[in-house]
């Protein structure tokens, strides 16, 4: 370094008469750009605000009320547990969709088809009714007449079971090429290095292969799951006690439809806002040892003061 | 007479209708060196991958250290193993590739301790001293915490000797090691593998590295076209070769 002498180079810090100070490119257009958009959002939520219309009286005694946390907690739990068995299922139809066995291979294509290609609003309310196709579910033999169990399909596939069904298998379907992209990302070479270290087939996905898929596929993971949480008002057409199912249940009877949706999108936004925590924690850690998975925070980026390197980066990751 | 480390006899191997290796005949006695050289397209990478059943073959046999590869025979008839037995015997053949094919989600230290932790179920504490030592080996002992992306080619290559000889090899396979290198990196990793030849590891080595393979190898191999055109020591194979294709190719390497 103390032997540059060029002054358009990197400044020598240790230097004294080329002690140079780096100006980095000033981004002016991205403050005017964001002055005026500021002003309009001000704008806006100051007629919404003022707006009598809004009955924000009616959105404050609601926000917290308890029938509104009752349906929080069945749509949160939905959705984790659509996502869960979407995520499962969608691993397994992955697999089977990349296995040489071409019975696997038609039945994972059959299920995508079926699934993807028809809208959920449907499949929801096919699982809701159900039990009008088949009004007992049965073990047995087929075609015999032998039974070992049998249910009455209605005590079974209840709403809340129903929607299940349908969000996480419709998810499974997405997920499923998801995860296909993911594990076709990864070099074939990583596998056969896994290999000839002699690794199993099943040690080397775990170890080698999806972790490093996990790093293309947890961003449109997260888009998934901020789908789900909101797709879940869908299963208010069968009642299962969501979020949305007791919004309009109230505005049913109050007709205050504007400010209850006012209260479902208030919350919707906060959760979706969560969300994005999980998902940065995920990404940073399935991106380690790759040089392009360096988040810059946006003020940094508006500030034009983007100096981070891989080498700071890891070895603060060393450190825990 | 021990049984030889390597040794194929009339082993062929198709994809599809275009035939690779049309009957190999190689022998590598324990300890030695054998570098294979050859045109490109003429099948010594499907070869070296056939030692390790990356690739299976159609025929012919193939035995390291007296097991076939891939297969246990039956009278007649060769069946191919299950892939856990197969990764049993993987085990002790190291391999090292073009292109590194280091685990990128892990450190260079990391990368070293997989194999002996998860496959050989040795203690990590031990695995861990066991790598630090192999690193020293091939000069890395400062980069042991660093992760591929911030390791140059040659050092890349050099984590990736090391990663192999961590399970112990009683052989190792390299394709092509310095092929993707800089030209002044090179001479570090040919430096850690002549140090392993000189060591008494038995080699095969897929390289264009003429100077290399005369210096080490025991053996050189040259196959054109899925055949063997020509083997023997390297000083006459490389040096005053007697089949016209051998030295047509030698002329325009060097
Ligand atoms: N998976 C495969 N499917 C079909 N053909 C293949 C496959 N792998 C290799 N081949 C073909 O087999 C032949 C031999 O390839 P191979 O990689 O063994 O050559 P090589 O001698 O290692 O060449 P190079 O010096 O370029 O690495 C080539 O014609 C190649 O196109
Ligand atoms: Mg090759």
């Amino acid at each position: 370094m103390a032997t540059l002498s060029h002054a358009d180079m990197k400044p020598d810090l240790h230097g004294s008469d080329e002690n140079l100070n780096v100006v980095p490119l000033r981004h002016y257009g991205r403050w005017i750009a964001a002055a005026a958009a500021i002003a309009a959002l001000v704008g806006l939520v100051g007629s919404l605000a003022k707006n009598d219309n809004l009955h924000w009286n009616v959105v404050g005694d609601y926000l917290f009320a308890g029938l509104i946390f009752d349906g929080l907690a069945t749509t949160l739990w939905l959705t984790a547990a659509a996502m869960a068995l979407g995520l499962g299922l969608g691993t397994v139809i992955a697999v089977m969709r990349l296995s040489s066995s071409p019975i696997l291979y038609g039945m994972s294509s059959l299920f995508v088809w079926a699934f993807r290609g028809t809208p959920l609003l449907v499949q929801i309310i096919f699982w809701g009714y159900a039990a009008a196709l088949y009004s007992q579910i049965k073990i047995g033999v087929p075609f015999t007449g032998i039974t070992f169990i049998s249910w009455d399909t209605n005590s079974v596939l209840t709403p809340a079971v129903a929607a299940l069904l349908a969000l996480g298998l419709n998810e499974a379907a997405y997920t499923s090429e998801i995860v296909r992209a993911g594990i076709q990302s990864v070099d074939p070479g990583q596998a056969e290095a896994a290999h000839s270290l002699g690794m199993r087939p099943a040690l080397t996905a775990r170890r080698i292969v999806l972790p490093q898929a996990m790093r293309v596929i947890i961003p449109p993971m997260g888009n998934e799951t901020i789908n789900m949480l909101k797709m879940t008002a869908l299963v208010s057409v069968i009642g299962a006690h969501d979020l949305m199912s007791n919004i309009q249940e109230v505005y049913a009877q109050n007709y205050q439809v504007i400010p209850m949706l006012v209260v479902a999108s208030l919350w919707y936004l906060a959760l979706v806002s969560l969300l994005s925590i999980p998902q940065a924690w995920l990404e940073r850690r399935y991106g380690r040892g790759s040089a392009r998975s360096q988040n810059i925070p946006v003020i940094q980026r508006m500030l034009g003061t983007t100096s981070t390197t891989l080498a700071r980066r890891t070895k603060k990751e060393a450190g825990r | 007479m021990t049984t030889p480390m390597v040794q194929a006899k009339g082993v062929t191997k198709n994809y599809g209708k275009l035939e690779v290796l049309k009957g190999i005949d190689l022998t590598v006695e324990r300890g030695q060196v054998c570098c294979l050289l050859g045109p490109s397209g003429s099948g010594k990478s499907t070869f070296l991958r056939c030692i390790n059943h990356l690739e299976g073959i159609d025929g012919g046999t193939l035995t390291v250290d007296g097991d076939l590869v891939g297969y246990r025979r039956h009278g007649q008839k060769l069946h191919e193993l299950r892939e856990p037995e197969i990764a049993q015997r993987r085990r002790d053949i190291g391999m090292v590739f073009q292109r590194f094919n280091l685990f990128p989600h892990m450190t260079a230290l990391q990368n070293v301790i997989e194999a002996p932790v998860n496959v050989a179920g040795i203690p990590r504490v031990q695995a861990t001293q066991e790598a630090h030592r192999l690193l020293e080996q091939v000069g890395l002992a400062d980069r042991a915490d660093h992760y591929p992306a911030q390791l140059s080619g040659g050092q890349q290559q050099r984590v990736a000797i090391a990663r192999a000889l961590a399970m112990k090899p009683k052989l190792m396979l390299f394709d092509e090691p310095t092929s993707a290198l800089d030209p002044e990196l090179v001479g570090d990793v040919l430096d850690v593998m002549r140090n392993l030849a000189a060591e008494g590891m038995t080699m095969v080595v897929v390289t264009h590295e003429i100077g290399f393979a005369r210096e080490v190898a025991d053996t050189a191999v040259f196959m054109d076209e899925g055949v063997v055109v020509e083997a023997g020591d390297p000083r006459h194979v490389l040096v005053e070769p007697e089949q016209d294709r051998t030295r047509a190719f030698l002329s325009a390497v060097l």
